[in-house]
């Protein structure tokens, strides 16, 4: 039987705490559009999101209501359009994306990721025509999300690519630039991307990946920093175990709502991510978790160690909750979506260097970081380069998105409303990196790449 | 199917009354009650059969919360499961 103690407990989790299905991601396979033709290729993608996503938004507000849990966001994922487009007969995927957008108006999701290109080893004149597409097609979309991935653990880091997408992500900027360079915000470059994360900008539909699948994400910062409180200054087993169970019942809450949106949509599960991702909101802030922890700041000696204990218990905690668990699961350590974090950025504590180690044991990379606007490709390069290396060599999954504001400069702040939040401009090491980023071809694989 | 219905709010006259006459007309049988009151405030639960209910649970949910919000208390209707699964291995 159910007491009022658990009723109350589960009802304090959503109310005070922020509890949240962060997102539920219908992943759709695009690989039977195919076509020569354009025109014929965008209709085809554009029925088939349609019908496939029919259902998406309406299902995940029923939901939402039957169980009294906010489900934040409904969204979707396709195929990468490098791969689906492949056989097109085009110069632009402009039109792509744009067909793209009309579809995700049309079922009513916020964002559809997978304007997308894998370019890990190398790339096909789709990946290139595709990336090349990038800064107008973010420019002229609202919904579109794009990623590539330049890198692998088995494959190494493609670094031609890594010089072309420091290139683009400043077009993106330039040809955003009067909305504070938003087109950066929905642009991110990954090393090792996972083919079934449902958070934007990175969701994809994979192509190992099944004709259309329903992936949730769930998210609880508020959850992790309210159990916190409760053992403060108590010994470090307390404070992980204390993490540990907070996402296994966080985690079950997003099973939940999983298994019914994929037995009302009569689409298969897929997995649950179970990420804490932070929003704007105070009191959703992984920044917040770690003052719980005794922190002063994030940023602060300890930071590091901090974040390794809390993403891995969350990760222990989860997979005891359901049995497919995937995605990027772990503390997303975004800037401009955490209101903790962008307060250490004002106060000094945190610096991108410290965010570049923290990304060694965190969940994704540099995320949603503002940066000069008078930044040089070169050294965006230099960045995302550094970032892969991390992400090649420890086996994980890395990612940079970072957005160099058009005329602001180091501590003016931008401003890109909704879940994106709000960020200081942080300061970059600007020595050149030119010559090294320049010399182009394949970092090769490391030596522990050979695992068969 | 089962629902769990939890009000709160500070304690007056007529908040039981009120919830149970709505609940009788669409047809929703209560299955159990438990109710504290702390300092003012009233804290009640309820289990109920929403499987008879001759509206759906949508539309339980928005008209209950109506009903909360004319008498000045939280009225929400949720499905057990999630209170099950989270607490039940």
């Amino acid at each position: 039987m159910i007491s009022l103690v658990e009723v109350q407990e589960t009802n304090k989790m959503i109310r005070e705490m922020n509890l949240d299905v962060r997102t539920i991601t219908m992943g759709i396979s695009l690989m039977d559009c195919a076509h020569t033709d354009l025109k014929v290729f965008n209709q085809k993608i554009y029925d088939k999101i349609t019908k496939s996503a029919e259902k998406l938004v309406k299902t995940g507000e029923d939901l939402e209501k039957q169980f009294g849990v906010p489900i934040v966001n409904k969204r979707i994922s396709v195929t990468p359009i490098s791969i689906a487009a492949g056989s097109l007969n085009t110069d632009s995927y402009v039109p792509v994306a744009e067909a793209l957008d009309k579809a995700a108006k049309e079922v009513g999701v916020n964002f559809i990721g997978g304007f997308s290109a894998l370019v890990q080893k190398g790339c096909t004149t789709g990946d290139r025509k595709l990336i090349e597409s990038i800064p107008e097609a973010l420019a002229v979309t609202e919904r579109v999300c794009s990623s590539v991935n330049v890198g692998s653990s088995r494959s190494g880091i493609n670094m031609d690519a890594v010089k072309l997408m420091g290139d683009i992500i400043r077009q993106t900027a330039e040809r955003t630039a009067d909305r504070d360079s938003i087109g950066c915000a929905k642009l991110v470059v990954f090393c090792n991307a996972v083919e079934d994360n449902p958070f934007m900008a990175g969701a994809f539909h994979g192509v190992g990946e099944r004709e259309c699948v329903i992936n949730v994400g769930v998210s609880g910062p508020g959850v992790v920093k309210r159990a916190l409180e409760e053992v403060k200054g108590k010994d470090f087993e307390t404070l992980c175990e204390t993490i540990k169970r907070t996402a296994f019942k966080v985690t079950r809450v997003g099973q939940l709502v999983a298994q019914e949106a994929s037995k009302r949509l009569g689409v298969p599960f897929g997995i649950i991510d179970l990420s804490l991702a932070p929003t704007p909101l105070i009191g959703d802030s992984i920044a917040e978790i770690f003052q719980v922890m005794g922190l002063e700041e994030a940023g602060a000696p300890g930071t590091t160690a901090a974040l390794a204990i809390l993403n891995d218990n969350v990760k222990k905690g989860g997979v005891m909750a359901s049995s497919y668990v995937g995605g990027l699961s772990g503390a997303f350590i975004p800037v401009s979506e955490d209101h903790g974090m962008i307060q250490a950025v004002q106060r000094g504590a945190l610096t991108l260097e410290k965010l570049e180690a923290m990304t060694c044991v965190c969940s994704v990379g540099l995320d949603m970081i503002a940066i000069p606007g008078d930044t040089s490709k070169e050294t965006i390069s230099g960045i995302i380069a550094d970032e892969a290396a991390i992400g090649m060599v420890n086996n994980k999954t890395t990612a940079v998105r970072i957005i160099p504001v058009i005329g602001k400069s180091v501590g003016e702040m931008v401003e890109f409303g909704g879940l994106l939040g709000y960020a200081p401009i942080m300061p970059v090491n600007s020595f050149n990196c030119a010559g090294f980023i320049d010399r182009g071809g394949r970092i090769p694989a490391p030596i522990h790449s050979f695992k068969n | 199917m089962k629902g769990i219905i939890t009000v709160l709010g500070k304690d007056k006259v007529g908040i039981i009354a009120k919830v149970c006459t709505y609940l009788a007309e669409r047809n929703v049988n209560i299955l159990d009650i438990s109710q504290t009151i702390v300092q003012d405030y009233f804290n009640m639960m309820m289990i109920v059969d929403i499987s008879q209910a001759a509206k759906s649970t949508e539309v339980l949910v928005e008209e209950l919360q109506q009903i909360g919000e004319e008498i000045g208390v939280e009225i929400k209707l949720q499905h057990e499961d999630i209170f099950n699964i989270m607490h039940r291995i």
